[in-house]
């Protein structure tokens, strides 16, 4: 039985093959009742709107059914039942679990207990593989992965998406570009890491002085309450912001990535450059979830 | 006799069935009875001699445990702390078993994950597991890696 739990678990091999799928399920040739009759459990412990969405519509897509549970105030787990308890229950009505909780670590308890395929879609500040899929899988619809100069821009101290993409990344022959606010930088351990896996990083605290190198930027969220007060925020955030200014004299092929919902990071003129990839990366969660939900339930 | 192995004997006495664990960390006596399990609550006889000179290590602490022989799957728990340390079978004064710890691939039960938002540290019916890496200890359910003051972690 395979779980998808953490982009730590996955080889290169691993992910081009999910990616080669996925890539299939985009072209539209696939076989529309490949998970017709399999239920999968859509248990969110957390509030999500995209990633919910898009598992319900892949599964749709194949010709299989989710279930979901409405509301956790309403459900059991109001009632002080463990996980473990919940997911062995929820074993029993489906074929698949995919799980969001706010606990690092859940999804991998859950795989311990659950006896059908596990598919973890966010466990608090941890991991969220098939975000990191769906980014790779958009940069490779542009571009070979191998040789490119990535950016990853914002909070990358707290970003989980930003930590699970560089991971990825490093099993690429990839030169990573860190951008961030003083006290958000990567934290050193992830620095280390992905040092000792062979990965060029190279920190900076300015987009301008690298922006025209890169082939690829990443941007996430700057969040409000990671600042003592708004003032410092907005001071920080506006000098992050990615505007028609910042592009100038950028390379045709960049690509500007963000795993959304976005607030101040791009100004809304961006978005009709041919730079802004962030929508087409957001549709692109639906394929990539088909190849999920499609290999763990063969 | 040496003036070492002189001090020893005034420190600890002899035992006559059980395991002395020799070669500890100076200092990480009481940690590897908490490993262990043995509080002072526990019905086993107890002596534990803490800085005691020695060739090899300058300082060290011992173990004596009366009546009671440790398995080695439970002495290896004691490796993050006391890599050094030897474990002694006594059998009527006689020791009957030498062996070292070796350090396992997994912990669980040992350590507790230093992040608060770990699912291990919640109400589940889980243990703590962490992959023992050079670096330090690596959490198996949240990805925490602890490289410092293994001991201040111990459950």
């Amino acid at each position: 039985m395979q779980h998808i739990i953490s982009i730590r678990d996955f080889s290169r091999r691993d992910l081009d093959h999910l990616l080669d799928r996925a890539e299939d399920f985009a072209a539209g040739g696939y076989d529309r009742n490949l998970l017709a009759g399999k239920i999968v459990a859509l248990l969110f412990f957390e509030p999500s709107t995209r990633t919910r969405m898009s598992f319900a519509s892949a599964m749709a897509r194949l010709g299989g059914d989710s279930i979901s549970v409405d509301s956790v105030e309403a459900s059991s787990i109001a009632k002080g039942e463990t996980l473990a308890d919940t997911i062995r229950v929820v074993s029993g009505y489906t074929d698949a679990i995919v799980l969001r909780h706010p606990k690092e670590g859940a999804a991998r308890l859950a795989s311990e207990f659950a006896t059908v395929p596990v598919i973890n879609a966010g466990d608090g500040a941890g991991q969220h593989p098939s975000q990191t899929l769906l980014d790779l899988y958009t940069i490779r619809k542009s571009m070979d992965i191998d040789g490119l100069e990535v950016g990853i821009l914002g909070d990358l101290r707290y970003g989980r998406t930003a930590h699970s993409l560089a991971y990825a990344l490093s099993l690429y022959q990839v030169t990573l570009h860190t951008i961030a606010p003083r006290g958000l930088e990567f934290p050193e351990g992830l620095n280390h890491e992905l040092h000792d896996r062979g990965m060029e990083v190279k920190a900076h605290r300015d987009v301008k002085e690298i922006i025209r190198d890169l082939d690829v930027l990443y941007i996430t969220r700057i969040q409000k309450e990671r600042f003592p007060d708004l003032g410092s925020y907005y001071d920080v955030a506006s000098s992050y912001r990615i505007t028609p200014e910042t592009l100038q004299g950028v390379k045709d092929r960049l690509i500007l990535l963000h795993p959304l919902p976005r607030v101040d990071e791009i100004d809304p003129r961006v978005d009709s450059t041919p730079h802004a990839r962030y929508f087409e990366q957001s549709r692109n969660g639906v394929p990539v979830r088909m190849a999920l939900l499609s290999e763990v339930m063969r | 006799m040496t003036p070492g192995a002189q001090n020893r004997t005034l420190l600890v006495s002899q035992i006559k069935d059980g395991t002395v664990i020799d070669h500890i960390t100076a200092g990480e006596a009481l940690n590897v009875l908490t490993i262990l399990g043995i509080a002072g609550t526990t019905t086993e006889s107890l002596s534990i001699a803490t800085n005691v000179a020695s060739g090899r290590e300058g300082r060290k602490d011992i173990v004596k445990i009366e009546r009671r022989e440790l398995r080695k799957e439970e002495v290896d728990r004691i490796a993050l702390i006391a890599p050094h340390a030897t474990i002694n079978i006594i059998r009527d004064y006689e020791v009957v078993e030498k062996k070292g710890v070796t350090i396992p691939r997994v912990i669980r039960a040992v350590v507790k994950c230093p992040n608060p938002g770990c699912i291990s540290n919640a109400s589940e019916p889980i243990e703590s597991a962490f992959e023992v890496l050079p670096k330090g200890l690596h959490c198996l359910y949240c990805d925490w890696m602890i490289t410092k003051d293994i001991a201040s972690h111990i459950i």
